[in-house]
């Protein structure tokens, strides 16, 4: 079974009179496994696609299994445990929390799972080694570079041994020479650690790293194309 | 599931990065609660200190003096007319139930004299019960004694105040002392009870009653009194003293069925729950005053949360993302407030139990600090978290995590 199924969503904003689609009838899979790219201009309906998929937002209409579980017939609760567990969130600003060390920030998610706390530093502090930050614990934010503030982001996505990562323009606010870095880390986790990775970019180079890209327009999917392995 | 340290830690963290914030949010709680203890203190300062004054005066105690006598219309004010006389007393002490001691007092102001200094006083003629009854004390030299009442001796106990004002650092014992006209030897001086209110119960002397109805005060009555004073064995039996004296007494004065009474009956007991009451009343209005400052600081905590929450937004979204439930988000700020508060407690309980004391001291006034109050001030300030932190904890965890992600 796919690890992510979205069959015909629709997701509409009411605007005025009008009623404005940013998801028009959308329909795809996403199997365990593969690193998809997402691609299009902005009010294209990646964000909103994005969004429905980190269960952040509900499609107005259609259906979106995740890992075999029905994501719209969820509680708000339940949805919270799903972010939690099931998904890795890497964004664009990074999203860490200022004034909060980069090991207290990977600690987060564990927190909120109800792990114990020796527990929980023993983790963020193996999840920090495979982003290469291990001598960069007890920094805060502010102290990091973008790159290296991403790695915290991303250390953090994978600390609760989710199976899916959602990244929301992971390199727009990094250099070129970051982004590649950080790239291939996304490169490195899908091969090595068999992670699903969704990521949302307008940058056709950042969208080759991936194996499959999906385009949007207008909120619908324009082309569907996976590469083939070489 | 989010553990409670967890949480604990997550909160104290962000008061810390807002040390400034935290510190004047939680003044207003600070200052709300030394207000309450020492608005406490000071109130029951007074309630102790006025207790202390209605012990002075002794307790359980039954006045009974004459009517009013009207003279052509004019009312001349209780005792003014002397129907109780000094056989009254003995009638109460012999028939009436639940009493322990009874006295009679003929009191009237006199001119006193010794040597070339002189003082206007008013002198009592008591039963020699009547410093007991009343709770007065002898300093030096003796009581009066029923043998002095017997003999209508021409013996005077001073009290502290015609001592200082006649004798000045003389010894006043064993001294003739002059009342109106009257020689008097002094036998004994009282130890000083201070003033009750306006009264300086140390201006007075008093001599045998026996003496002064029929030496001093030439009354128009042989063995009239101005006032019977009964002192009941308890509490309980004061009501009992009291209706069987009123018994006692109509049946004496032979008045019928119809007739008033011509003396009337004070309970003390009355007037010192009165006098409670009244300090009590405005012990609870200082410490409503005091806890309006309280519900104040809330009021600033609630504001400072609201801010909190709106200014961290993002980090609410970003906590919403990565998995923290509602519930979480509500209880980290509601934390977050109730630490406020109770720090807050915490620093206004000492606090207000420094001041309280320096009060007692600088403007020499009773205070009394007790464990109730601090205890109640400091789960108040609890309380005020709480109740004013829910409702910015609440708005925080409806924000929709989308939103709040996109906040700049």
């Amino acid at each position: 079974m796919a690890l992510i199924e979205v069959k015909n969503a629709i997701r509409t904003y009411n605007m005025g009179e009008e009623t404005f689609y940013a998801l028009n009838n959308v329909s795809f899979s996403i199997e365990q496994g593969e690193f998809v790219a997402i691609m299009g201009a902005s009010g294209s309906g990646k964000s909103t696609c994005m969004n429905m998929l980190g269960t952040l937002d509900k499609p107005t209409q259609g259906s979106y299994y995740l890992d075999g579980v029905d994501v719209l017939s969820l509680r708000s609760d339940e949805l919270s445990d799903i972010r939690n567990n099931k998904i890795g969130f890497v964004f664009q600003g990074f999203n860490l929390i200022n004034r909060t060390s980069a090991i207290d920030n990977v600690c987060l998610p564990m927190i909120y799972k109800g792990i114990q706390e020796a527990e929980r530093y023993k983790r963020a502090k193996e999840a920090l080694k495979i982003v290469g930050l291990e001598k960069k614990e007890n920094n805060l934010p502010s102290q990091m570079s973008g790159g290296q503030q991403q790695r915290v982001a991303i250390a953090r996505a994978i600390v609760n041994d989710a199976p899916l990562i959602l990244a929301d323009e992971p390199t727009g606010n990094l250099d070129t020479k970051t982004s590649i870095d950080v790239m291939e880390f996304f490169v490195n986790l899908n091969e090595n650690l068999k992670k699903t990775i969704v990521l949302v970019t307008h940058e056709e180079d950042i969208a080759q790293y991936t194996k499959r890209i999906i385009r949007f327009k207008d909120g619908k999917i324009v082309s569907d194309m996976k590469k083939d392995k070489q | 599931m989010i553990d409670f340290k967890s949480t604990l830690r997550i909160a104290l963290n962000s008061l810390k990065v807002n040390k400034m914030r935290s510190i004047l949010t939680s003044l207003g709680i600070i200052i709300g609660v030394s207000a309450v203890i020492i608005m406490l203190a000071i109130g029951q300062g007074a309630n102790k200190k006025v207790q202390e004054n209605l012990e002075s005066m002794g307790s359980n105690l039954l006045t009974i003096r004459s009517s009013s006598a009207k003279t052509g219309g004019v009312s001349m004010g209780l005792g003014s007319k002397p129907t109780l006389n000094i056989k009254d007393l003995s009638a109460i002490r012999m028939q009436a139930r639940g009493v322990e001691s009874v006295a009679a007092v003929l009191n009237s102001s006199k001119q006193v004299m010794y040597g070339n200094q002189n003082w206007q006083t008013t002198v009592y003629g008591v039963t020699s019960s009547y410093l007991y009854v009343k709770n007065y004390e002898i300093n030096l030299g003796r009581s009066l004694n029923p043998k002095d009442e017997l003999n209508a001796s021409k013996v005077a106990i001073i009290g502290s105040t015609i001592e200082k004002e006649l004798f000045g650092d003389i010894n006043s014992i064993g001294k003739t002392i002059r009342v109106g006209n009257v020689p008097f030897k002094v036998i004994g001086t009282l130890k000083s009870k201070g003033q009750m209110g306006p009264m300086d119960q140390d201006d007075l002397i008093f001599i045998p009653i026996t003496t002064a109805q029929r030496k001093v005060f030439g009354v128009d009555f042989p063995g009239s009194v101005n006032q019977i004073l009964v002192k009941a064995k308890s509490l309980e039996e004061t009501q009992i003293a009291q209706s069987d004296i009123e018994e006692i007494l109509r049946r004496r004065h032979h008045l019928g069925k119809s007739q008033p009474n011509d003396f009337e009956i004070r309970n003390s007991a009355e007037f010192q729950e009165k006098m409670k009451s009244t300090v009590q009343t405005f012990a609870i209005l200082l410490a409503s005053i005091a806890s309006v400052s309280l519900v104040v600081g809330g009021i600033g905590i609630m504001n400072i949360m609201l801010v909190s929450v709106t200014e961290r937004t993002k980090e609410i979204g970003i906590r919403m993302a990565i998995g923290a439930r509602a519930k979480d988000i509500r209880a980290q700020f509601l934390i977050e407030a109730l630490v406020l508060s109770l720090i807050g407690g915490l620093i206004g309980v000492v606090a207000g139990i420094v001041i309280a004391i320096l009060i007692g001291v600088f403007f020499e006034t009773s205070i009394l600090i007790t464990i109730g109050p601090i205890i109640l001030s400091f789960c108040f300030s609890g309380i005020v978290g709480i109740g004013f932190g829910y409702y910015p904890a609440y708005k925080a965890s409806l924000l929709n995590p989308i939103d709040a992600l996109r906040y700049e």
